[in-house]
């Protein structure tokens, strides 16, 4: 039990007493990402492993370690980053560090005897660029490049342990904070070091932190909002699930701020596995004092509670959230008031995302001035992105704010996939845009996004090569808007799905003069009527298309045709005479008897009872038939 | 109210969140958990319990896409059709499992109940693309082949 700051101390000495008598950990990475592609039977297999091996012990027992010859650690770790890469698997022997990639179950013999019994480095599974190989993890350009502050801990250790945590200065923030500052010192201090909420609109979290504390309402709540809900965006649920302390952490030291005595972490009904990492750390913590009543023996008590959300996107909003948090359907309301004034159960709330309060431990410990010496002017510290699509390297990064888009798709990202060209990148989820090349060298940061009409938004990057339609992709993203819109207010409720119908006619080939203008139309009196933000910003995706690719709008309008080809119903094929030999097995193929032709003379299709199934492609053996 | 009935699984769930209503979306969660579906049968007996009208509790159950009134199948498989599946070629995956199963967008679940196949927004695994997931299990980088071979392993789980 932790029921002092000495004990606490006591306690982080132990721990790093412990961490440093291993002679060998194999760091296995058990994010949603690795787990996917088989990563709990390689942690299973090293485990066996371990235990089998005569003079190698698993778990550090005070008392008889000296009677083993080595003790070697085997631990599930956060989201090591590169997720396209897992299994990933770190062998680590005190500063040595090598990093294996796409490890299989019957690779993990060899690797226990030669690098983890003996020295050796298995050639073959490092991470290979270009005839390169990569031995430690930091030398390869995807982590090299960037600057992990809130993932620092993400691959390093255990993240379901307590004392790793402890162990790497964890609880450090929370102590500095109850011991040595006063409550608003606390708040001053963040709001000097210019944090900004990174769940999307990026308001300033020490101002909203203020506004709590001022309330004369002695009851307040601090929620944590883990609704990660924008398709592409994994980042806070890597958080969860790889540093759940650090995130709760920063809760504490919220709720300290602000005299808090209840906090609630909202998490996406799609993030099993951050709900049971997060409850395991809360019982942990409850278990040895650090929650609870009279923490670390002051008057500081609090006590922590998990939601899962049940499938609504809307929940990501503010007064949606913890109208859900209250049991009730997830309905935003009109502001003001302001959560901050009447949040949950209609007290005043703190209400930040996950990478927020994860940056929060840092900023204390650290102090605002270094934390301003990270970023940009008016965009401090670091930000995630989870970077997907058409891209070489996809996964899980963090880069200073104001980084450029080139250097986070082309240096870290390795650039596009099979040498494709760059068409766009979409960013910001439904709320967000497509950034064309010409954006390519502006910063990332709050405030240059929100220039180009784009938003950081909660992070997912998700870049799109030439084979992709950006009337298809605004269609998609108004169709999953569409569906998620509550309904309660008419602007979101109709108008986004008058926009999607304009948008699915004109994807099918059935759109007309004016559609255009009317979209246009529509999204403005949406973006400026709708009652929260996910109405709101929920034209941006087909603004911005139209701002940067009217004239694939106007292909599909006015000419009919897909300039990606990606649209099936606007394919056109047609038979390459050059190549056609005239067998007539396209037209015995063909379901309507579009294509006809003189036997041993080049065919041809009728476009009009075309129906683009694309039998005859897989029927002409000259491969003749094209699309286009 | 349905006689036959048995509530002890509900009265379990309701004694483990406090018999509050505040925990209605909680209560609802470990309900469907237990039955893969909400039996209509808990509607009047929650409101009962918890002092809240069926009307709320059902505009709760229906405003969440996560609750189902209609039985679903053993294994519930969620295809991500989020924005990086989506540009890695998703709906071939998804169509290959509504044909292997006989399902479509209407028909969600399989008649002799083991299968169900609906389409989720994201499953944060978008590194893999594209995935989805089997009950709790993610599985990445599918292919219409690879999902064939999955169905194939679980009829063979039974």
């Amino acid at each position: 039990m932790i029921k002092t700051q000495n004990e606490l101390s006591i306690a982080r000495n132990e721990a790093v007493k412990i961490l440093g008598s291993y002679d060998c950990r194999i760091l296995v990475c058990s994010g949603t990402g690795c787990i996917a592609t088989g990563s709990n039977k390689i942690y299973e297999i090293f485990a066996d492993l371990v235990r089998e091996t005569p003079g190698v012990t698993l778990e550090f027992a005070p008392h008889d370690a000296k009677e083993h010859e080595e003790l070697v650690g085997v631990k599930k770790t956060g989201c090591q980053g590169c997720c396209e890469l897992g299994p990933l698997v770190r062998i680590q022997k005190g500063e040595r560090v090598v990093q294996y990639v796409k490890v299989q179950p019957d690779d993990c013999k060899t690797i226990f005897e030669k690098s983890v019994l003996g020295d050796e480095i298995i050639e073959s599974l490092l991470y290979h660029k270009a005839g390169e190989a990569f031995v430690r993890p930091d030398e390869i350009p995807f982590i090299a490049k960037q600057t992990r502050m809130v993932l620092e801990n993400c691959g390093h250790f255990d993240s379901e342990s307590l004392d790793e945590y402890i162990a790497a200065g964890g609880f450090k923030a929370l102590e500095k904070a109850m011991f040595e500052m006063s409550r608003d010192d606390v708040i001053e201090e963040i709001d000097k070091s210019g944090l900004r909420g990174r769940g999307g609109g990026g308001f300033p979290a020490g101002r909203k932190w203020k506004q709590v504390a001022s309330q004369k309402e002695p009851v307040r709540y601090v929620v944590c909002n883990g609704d990660e809900g924008d398709p592409g965006a994994f980042m806070d649920g890597s958080v969860m699930e790889g540093d759940p302390y650090k995130l709760i952490e920063g809760m504490m030291i919220a709720a300290y701020a602000v005299r808090a005595e209840n906090g609630y972490i909202y998490v996406r009904a799609e993030y099993p596995m951050s709900v049971s990492r997060l409850k395991l750390a809360i019982k942990t913590l409850e278990e040895r004092g650090l929650l609870g009543d009279n923490i670390m023996g002051t008057d500081f008590n609090f006590h922590m509670h998990i939601n899962r959300g049940a499938g609504a996107f809307v929940c990501g909003e503010g007064s949606a959230l913890t109208a859900s948090i209250e049991g009730n359907r997830g309905f935003p309301r009109v502001k003001p008031p302001r959560t901050v004034e009447h949040g949950l159960f209609d007290k005043p709330t703190v209400l930040n995302n996950v990478e927020t309060y994860a940056n929060v431990p840092k900023i204390i410990e650290m102090g605002a001035d270094w934390y301003r010496t990270i970023g940009t002017e008016n965009s401090s510290g670091c930000k995630t992105f989870s970077l997907t699509g058409a891209i070489e390297n996809t996964g899980l990064i963090e880069v200073p704010m104001g980084t450029t888009l080139r250097e986070v798709i082309f240096d870290i990202g390795g650039g596009m996939k099979n040498g494709a060209e760059f068409k766009a990148v979409q960013i910001g989820g439904p709320s967000g845009a497509c950034l064309t090349k010409e954006h390519l060298d502006m910063p990332l940061d709050f405030d240059t996004l929100k220039k180009v009409g784009a938003m950081v938004g909660s992070g997912g990057l998700v870049v799109m090569d030439e084979s992709t339609c950006m009337v298809e992709v605004a269609r998609f993203f108004m169709n999953f808007t569409q569906n998620e819109s509550c309904g309660k207010c008419v602007p979101c409720r109709e108008g986004t799905k008058r926009m999607l119908e304009i948008l699915e006619r004109i994807v099918a080939g059935e759109g007309r003069d004016g559609d255009i203008e009317l979209l246009l139309e529509l999204a403005e009196t949406i973006s400026a009527t709708a009652l929260c933000g996910l109405g709101k910003s929920a034209p941006s995706p087909v603004v911005s298309t139209i701002k940067n690719f009217r004239h694939e709008y106007e292909a599909h309008i006015y000419e009919k045709r897909c300039p990606a080809g990606a649209c099936q119903k606007l394919k056109r094929f047609y038979i390459d005479p050059e190549l056609c030999k005239g067998c007539s097995k396209c037209a015995r193929q063909c379901p309507v008897g579009a294509i006809s032709g003189k036997i041993k003379e080049p065919f041809s299709i009728d476009l009009e009872k075309c129906i683009r199934c694309g039998s005859c492609i897989s029927a002409c053996p000259f491969g003749a038939i094209k699309e286009g | 109210m349905s006689s036959s009935f048995d509530f002890t699984v509900v009265d379990q769930v309701l004694s483990a969140n406090n018999n509050s209503s505040q925990y209605i979306i909680a209560i609802l969660q470990d309900i469907q958990e237990h039955y893969r579906y909400l039996p209509r049968e808990i509607v009047p007996y929650l409101s009962e319990k918890l002092g809240m009208s069926e009307a709320k509790i059902y505009s709760i159950a229906t405003f969440y896409e996560n609750f189902s009134f209609e039985p679903k199948g053993k294994y519930v498989i969620k295809v991500c059709d989020g924005t990086a599946c989506h540009v890695r070629h998703s709906t071939p995956v998804l169509e290959a499992l509504w044909k292997e199963l006989g399902l479509s967008k209407e028909k969600h679940t399989t008649d002799d109940l083991m299968f169900t196949v609906e389409t989720v927004s994201c499953l944060g695994a978008c590194g893999l693309a594209p995935t989805m997931m089997v009950n709790e299990q993610v599985y990445a980088a599918m292919t219409p082949e690879k999902v064939l071979a999955v169905l194939e392993e679980l009829r063979g789980r039974g």
